[in-house]
């Protein structure tokens, strides 16, 4: 079959969506993509544009896979404009003067801002929020009208529906004040009623943010410069203003399909039916610019819906026979900090519908779910300030809800709320249009036995991730139902997870393995429970690794504090905080390895490592690093590795804050802090991120103002890209928030389960954490705030307290009874200058061998 | 025949017929509990367990899942009772009864290597340690 010509116009997420997907399930390589965006950006994640304010660079917003574009039967054409279609000769003509024909197209031209035609729209200081390019615009702006007045820049947003709050949270994000002016009565009115809106405002007002509701804005009056000066209102009243921002709703582009003859909508948008075709059957049109027959050809602003019709139309291409059943408008949001959700008929338009409504005085939060006229079966609901029961309910829409339904918006605790069986056609991640029944599939026939082969399985909260209690919850149902395993028990010897032990060697203030194994275990122990409780007791209580029976508990490597290489010898790194190192301790190292005859290698996190030390040579090696001021590096452990900087303030032009010395004291304040698996921080000086810091558990972004910090990143296996805690944090709170959010990793995290993963499964997720960590909304940040207090005040370096105590120095030896003799089976060649294991064919033929005789080193 | 006797019987029973090839490797009490130490037995590398318990086992130092002499530094630990030591490298688990494979981690022991471990026999006398050479 000869290859089909795709022409994709427009580069935003659905457009994304139908290439990756395209490319995905076209395994006989019967298309090629040509792929047109106006902007000079790939792809990028538009819904998550307000980040943008909080440090995330237009990279950091790019969807997926840069390989992506790299595919040989994908073109990305950027900053190239579709100017006009030829259905005749099936051809399209770009702004370039160039001209590309077509097989089939597809029209993913999305929506643009639109902004009423009051006078003044167009003056400096007036600024739509659509693109990267309108919010760095915006920033700029935001920034230099800042310096010029040297005071606090006074914003307006136009328009008080989902962008317009978004926009509010952004200027304030800036530094500036924010009013939002809504012409309706209420703010958000697609998404909630006269009283969700009323609670929205009320929370909003909380926040800093002005709300002026029911108010026309008429003209936007320029300041003597001719910038934007003052907002003047229908109803005769001004506001003084730096800075407007006008997000007063969406409208379809669907020009280039008016143009050529298509049939438009009503209301605008390209008419398809339910397989995303137009009139024209070469050509679909998907996302915004269309107007589906589903949707009672009305456009739909939603992210979802168009990837929705995205996945229709490959699969159309690919003769298969999906439909576009329409879009789930169910939101959920978080605008400014505050929850807003919706779902189904949250108006309650069905006919004798009962609506069942929550008001909490104390938070304000407002909560209404939609019931039938028995009040047996879900019809919709309406979240504002706590969506925390949205997750579970969504799916249940036209399903009985078991017992009170006032159960599910009181607050939590104040009534049992019911297990809900899903029913299998239930939706459970809308991002990815993943059903319960998909899920139960994933489990029971595809073997899928934990949450990471579910979510690469079926794709279920691989976008948002606000779906990944619910999909926990359903695994779990249904391992339980096929009797198997669900325990979190840690192996044979303790049915208990780590978290759940954590608490218990705390609360019984136990202090040796022994103790924790007659008092909750059974048997000897094992290579899994031994390593974890040793970790559990060095995190509670910072006493030596080696101390008590502890020694007996580390794998090799904490053991002996070095890293095993695949011959049995070790790696030593001493600690290089913050990767800063003086000529003198340079030299030092270079002296050791010298003597020693050890491979050298710079590593990831800004150290030396020191490669082929024999266990008996470990203390003469690190006696000679400690007397040079060294310490150990922890390389071994599961604790603190490296905080990784850029040079910061002090030397690189571009610098805002001195990231080196920040980097060396966190590595000073967390180093020897023993955790389920190991920790990487980085700290970079400025937006630029050269340290590479949103890959690790904790990163550090300097602002104008401070930090931004970031969790959960991790580079290795899963790369994770880390999130927002906090921003503009002093140094000081930067180090509180750190310490809270790695105390409570430590005591709630499984083992071996990295901050990133721990972080996806926490209940609630990050949010919840921001709210134990920040707004200590569990009454334990003092006792993490104690926890940590104590590892500060008994930190000890580990290697000199070896090299001080006869006893433990005993451990070192290669055969117990001749300690001077070497390993014999150890054997290497020569690469590059340095030594290197021989292979097993090496060793065979003997030519090149280096004998570890040569390099004996007696100190 | 147990290939392990507990200090307690070696010093209070008759003393045993142990080989005659049998070397002194150290004292009893330089072993650390759940410690293990390397020793070389006539020219052949051996791992050496003190457990809990008293008891003393000995097995190859030799890793046959990495050709490494790393037995002697694996933690030691039981699975259903038995007595086992972790390889400090790929993981796996080995008796230190019998030196079966318990836990293989899903990999093939390197070539020209058998998935077991060699057990010593090994006698305590009047706080010796003797393994016998193989």
């Amino acid at each position: 079959m000869s290859t089909q010509r795709i022409v994709v116009v427009g580069a935003g997420m659905v457009a994304h969506r139908f290439v990756t997907t395209l490319l995905e399930r076209d395994g006989a390589g019967r298309f090629e993509v040509e792929v047109y965006g106006e902007e000079d950006y790939a792809p990028y994640d538009r819904v998550a544009l307000t980040s943008y304010f909080q440090g995330t660079s237009a990279e950091g917003l790019l969807l997926g896979e840069p390989s992506l574009w790299e595919d040989p039967r994908v073109t990305l054409h950027r900053g190239v404009r579709v100017e006009s279609i030829d259905r005749e000769a099936r051809t399209v003509a770009t702004s370039d003067g160039g001209e590309a024909g077509y097989d089939h197209l597809v029209l993913a031209t999305g929506s643009y801002a639109w902004a009423p035609p009051v006078p003044g729209v167009d003056l400096p200081g007036v600024f739509m929020y659509r693109t990267v390019d309108d919010v760095a615009r915006l920033r700029e702006w935001v920034e230099t009208r800042q310096r010029f007045f040297n005071r606090p820049v006074r914003g307006a947003v136009i328009g008080g529906g989902l962008l317009g709050l978004e926009a509010a949270g952004a200027l304030q994000s800036l530094g500036a004040t924010s009013t939002v002016v809504e012409f309706a009565p209420r703010l958000m009115a697609l998404q909630v009623d006269e009283s969700g809106g009323e609670a929205l405002k009320r929370l909003i007002e909380k926040l800093g943010v002005t709300v002026r509701t029911g108010v026309a804005t008429s003209e936007v009056r320029a300041d003597r410069d001719g910038n934007a000066g003052t907002l003047v209102f229908a109803d005769g009243g001004e506001q003084l203003v730096d800075v407007v921002v006008f997000a007063t709703g969406i409208r379809p582009r669907d020009n280039l399909g008016r143009d050529a003859g298509l049939v438009i909508g009503e209301r605008g948008g390209i008419v398809v039916d339910d397989t995303s075709l137009t009139a024209d059957p070469a050509i679909s049109a998907i996302g915004e610019c269309a107007a589906a027959a589903a949707d009672g050809h009305l456009s739909v602003g939603l992210i979802a819906p168009g990837n929705t019709m995205a996945d229709v139309a490959v699969d159309r291409l690919l003769g298969g026979d999906a439909v576009y059943m329409g879009a789930d408008t169910a939101t959920k949001l978080k605008l400014l900090g505050v929850d807003v959700a919706s779902f189904g008929d949250a108006f309650a338009t069905t006919p004798g519908a009962l609506e069942v409504v929550y008001s909490d005085p104390f938070s304000g939060a407002y909560k209404k779910l939609v019931m039938t006229d028995d009040a047996s079966t879900l019809l919709g609901g309406m979240f504002v300030g706590d969506a925390s029961a949205y997750a579970t309910l969504r799916p249940m829409i036209g399903a009985t809800l078991p017992g009170d339904p006032s159960a599910w918006i009181l607050p939590e605790g104040a009534v049992e709320r019911p297990d809900l069986e899903l029913p299998d056609a239930a939706t459970v991640c809308s991002c990815n249009n993943v059903t319960a029944g998909a899920i139960r599939d994933a489990v029971n026939h595809d073997g899928c036995h934990d949450l990471g082969a579910v979510k690469s399985c079926t794709k279920a909260g691989t976008a948002c991730g606000s779906c990944l209690p619910l999909v926990k919850k359903i695994m779990g149902a249904e391992l339980e139902k096929a009797g198997l395993e669900v325990s979190n028990a840690l192996c044979e010897h303790f049915a208990m997870s780590r978290a759940q032990l954590f608490s218990a060697i705390q609360v019984a203030d136990l202090r040796t393995f022994s103790d924790v194994l007659e008092r909750f275990g059974t048997g000897r122990g094992c290579d899994i429970c031994k390593p974890t409780v040793g970790s559990i007791l060095a995190s509670l209580h910072n006493e030596h690794v080696l101390g008590g029976d502890r020694a007996a508990l580390q794998d090799t490597n904490d053991r002996v504090m070095a890293n095993m290489q695949k011959d049995g010898t070790y790696s030593v790194v001493p600690r290089i905080p913050g990767g800063e190192i003086t000529p003198a301790k340079l030299m030092v190292i270079a002296q050791v390895a010298e003597d020693f005859g050890l491979y050298t290698k710079i590593t990831g996190g800004q150290r030396i490592d020191l490669f082929g030390a024999r266990l008996e040579q470990l203390p003469q090696i690190w006696k000679r690093l400690v007397d040079a001021g060294m310490e150990s590096g922890h390389a071994y452990g599961k604790s603190l590795r490296t905080v990784k900087s850029c040079v910061g303030s002090t030397w690189c032009r571009y610098g805002v804050q001195d990231s080196a010395s920040m980097s060396i004291a966190l590595e000073l304040r967390y180093r020897g802090l023993r955790s389920p698996h190991k920790i990487k921080l980085g700290v970079s000086g400025c937006a630029r991120e050269c340290a590479e810091a949103r890959g690790k558990d904790v990163g550090l972004i300097a602002t104008e103002r401070g930090w931004n910090v970031y969790v959960g990143g991790n580079g290795g296996f899963t790369p994770a890209h880390a999130d927002l805690l906090v921003a503009d944090a002093s140094d000081e709170e930067a180090f509180r928030v750190i310490d809270r959010y790695l105390m409570l990793y430590i005591r709630t995290a499984d083992r071996l389960q990295r901050t990133a993963a721990w972080q996806a499964e926490y209940e609630g997720g990050l949010d919840e954490i921001r709210r134990v960590v920040v707004e200590d909304s569990l009454g334990i940040c003092a006792e993490l705030d104690a926890h940590m207090a104590h590892h500060l005040d008994t930190y000890e370096d580990e290697w000199k307290a070896v090299l001080d105590d006869p006893e433990r120095l005993r451990q070192f030896t290669s055969f117990v009874n001749a300690p001077d003799q070497a390993d014999p089976s150890l054997a290497y060649v020569e690469q590059r200058g340095q030594r290197r294991p021989a292979t097993p064919a090496e060793r065979e033929s003997g030519a090149v061998l280096i004998a570890p005789a040569r390099l004996e080193v007696h100190s | 025949m147990s290939a392990t006797v507990t200090p307690a019987s070696s010093v209070a029973g008759p003393s045993l017929a142990g080989p005659s090839t049998a070397t002194v490797v150290c004292d009893y009490d330089r072993l650390t509990p759940e410690l293990g130490v390397a020793a070389l037995v006539g020219g052949e590398q051996v791992a050496l367990f003190r457990l809990a318990d008293g008891s003393v086992h000995a097995v190859q130092n030799l890793d046959p899942f990495s050709g490494a002499h790393v037995i002697s530094r694996g933690i030691t630990g039981d699975r259903a009772g038995v007595p086992t030591v972790a390889s400090p490298l790929y993981k796996q688990v080995f008796s230190l009864i019998d030196g079966a494979c318990l836990v293989t981690m899903d990999k093939e022991p390197v070539e020209g290597h058998a998935a077991h471990l060699r057990v010593f026999l090994v006698t305590v006398e009047h706080g010796k340690v003797l393994v016998a050479a193989a």
